[in-house]
């Protein structure tokens, strides 16, 4: 008797979970249909499917001149992240002395200060250094507020690798960058690329700072989205936001199986080596 | 490792560029950003004064306080509920919540703010079901509105609750609760006076970190709030954008950064931080 109710508490506790998580992806999904409306204005299809607004985002230039920017400013960006990111925890890893414990701490800053702070902070300056409104501009601050991440990546791959070979390959006459290059970079490389990553998505991703440092002359992704947001609810933006859905769905389902599959792999490889 | 004094030089330079970009880029801004807080349009702390004795911005950091707290509650309950089945359940169903969890995280914060519009607006995918299906007789105001700005913040955030507090369940030993049990306690008392002591730290840790980020969030309140629900981040914008008030903007901007900071100083001496933002 108490093993029935015991069950039926479990199925209870699966079933609000699996809700808690319905309630995490479906809402996102409504898009979709939305992007297929028959209608001038957000609404589900009412009489038939059109791809009209599919049409409309494929053959304007201002959205793919936007898509454009975003996606060449992430990439500039978080190249930028992950080199000097890289770098700045391999050194604060060998070192792990008091003052590179206080560098590493300011290094990660970014993540803590919220948005709208440091976009002020940014307007302010880039107004001096005259940066505002210039790629060169919205690709450094991208690249400082990704940085964090890349820093956070890699001294975790770090924490796993074996000081000792860094300390051969030294001893045996290569230099601090032949190491670097040639020993640790390929060990940490999946800290590096998933710092990138998430570099690339903060970068891809941003509306607060573009807001503040930009004007005219670039017009990313999200500042498009968001000055459609805010003049006229036209359904194209539900064709920008299924299309990114469907992306970003596509990565993560990609990431998702390749890991399933080297685990497989993986637990292949061992029954074998029994 | 002790490593020569030249060794030691050899690894700064690679630390150099990075720090001389943050230092000069990043923090220099920020502190000339607080430091106009006290000098502009006068020197002193008249921006402060003028601050603490506005009734419309104590009115605006109340909403964004009661929006904090609001959203917090049910976001870290959502999540130790989804957490705590990610815990107890097989392999493949696992894979799947964290895949769904996943999915949620790394999709554009504006698309998702998006949605909520397309799902709550007046005419709405939400009240047009509610009204063909006769269960309402005319639409709910559901966006531009608390609530609407409430259950998308909650959306945004339930991720972020997730991960720590799944972090640590995963490192709570299953053995606790099973002696619990086996001493002859039923199975709730197990949970509460065992399992959920243990989870604590998770569920402070997410709490603190899903308080903080909706302190200072811009994108969803402001697209969410339609102007009526003004939370502190798009009032400090407004206060920039269209007014070009820098001396109170960056009086609120110091507010804010030290609210946050003080928030996560006070409660570093009860979880570990560095854990909470994957440092470690």
């Amino acid at each position: 008797m108490s093993g029935e109710r015991r069950a039926f508490g479990r199925c209870m506790i699966l079933g609000a979970a699996w809700l808690a998580i319905a309630f995490l992806v479906l809402p996102m999904l409504v898009v979709f249909p939305v992007s297929l409306t028959d209608r001038y204005f957000l609404s589900l299809p009412q009489d038939a499917l059109s791809f009209e607004h599919y049409a409309n985002f494929f053959h304007s230039a201002e959205w793919l001149s936007a898509t454009w920017q975003s996606f060449a400013i992430g990439v500039s960006a978080s190249i930028a992240a992950m080199a000097l990111g890289s770098l700045c925890a391999i050194g604060c890893w060998r070192l792990s002395s008091r003052a590179s414990e206080i560098v590493r701490a300011l290094m990660l800053t970014p993540i803590i200060v919220p948005a709208i702070v440091h976009a002020l902070a940014f307007n302010r300056t880039w107004v001096q250094l005259d940066l505002l409104d210039s790629y060169l501009g919205v690709i450094l601050a991208h690249a400082l507020i990704g940085m964090p991440y890349v820093v956070i990546t890699v001294s975790a791959s770090l924490a796993n690798f074996d000081p000792k070979l860094e300390q051969a390959a030294r001893n045996l006459g290569a230099s601090l960058w032949q190491t670097v290059r040639y020993v640790i970079v390929p060990a940490i490389r999946p800290g590096v690329l998933s710092g990138g990553a998430i570099a690339f998505a903060i970068s891809f991703d941003d509306i607060v700072v573009v807001l503040f440092i930009t004007s005219r002359h670039i017009y990313t992704l999200p500042k498009r989205i968001w000055n459609g947001i805010q003049d006229h609810l036209d359904p194209t933006i539900a064709v920008v936001a299924s299309l990114l859905i469907a992306t970003t769905f596509a990565i993560v389902m990609t990431r998702h199986l390749v890991e399933k599959h080297r685990q497989l792999q993986r637990g292949v490889g061992e029954t074998e080596g029994r | 490792m002790n490593a020569g004094f030249r060794e030691r030089q050899a690894y700064w330079l690679l630390i150099a560029p990075a720090f001389a970009l943050m230092l000069f880029f990043y923090l220099l801004p920020l502190v000339q950003l607080l430091w106009i807080s006290v000098t502009e349009p006068a020197p002193g702390l008249g921006n402060y004064k003028s601050v603490i004795a506005s009734a419309p911005i104590r009115r605006i950091v109340w909403t964004t306080l009661r929006v904090c707290i609001e959203t917090t509650g049910p976001t870290v309950i959502l999540g130790y509920l989804i957490a705590y089945a990610m815990v107890h359940v097989n392999r493949g169903q696992f894979a799947w919540m964290m895949l769904c969890v996943m999915l949620s995280f790394w999709v554009s914060v504006l698309v998702r703010a998006f949605s909520w519009l397309v799902m709550l607006n007046t005419n709405g995918v939400v009240n047009t079901f509610l009204i063909s299906t006769g269960l309402a007789a005319e639409p709910l105001s559901l966006a531009y509105n608390e609530t609407g700005v409430v259950i998308s913040i909650v959306h945004f955030m339930l991720p972020f609750a997730v991960l720590p507090i799944y972090a640590n369940m995963a490192g709570i030993d299953k053995i606790y609760v099973a002696a619990a049990r086996g001493l002859g306690a039923s199975p709730w008392q197990a949970f509460w006076r065992v399992y959920f002591p243990l989870s604590a730290p998770g569920i402070v840790g997410a709490s603190v970190l899903v308080f903080v980020f909706s302190l200072g969030f811009f994108v969803t309140p402001a697209i969410m709030g339609g102007g009526k629900v003004v939370m502190l981040a798009e009032y400090i914008s407004v206060q920039i954008q269209d007014l070009l008030r820098w001396g109170l903007a960056a009086t609120l901007a110091a507010l804010l950064l030290i609210g946050v900071f003080a928030i996560l100083a006070i409660m570093s001496r009860f979880i570990d931080l560095r854990m909470l933002f994957g440092a470690k």
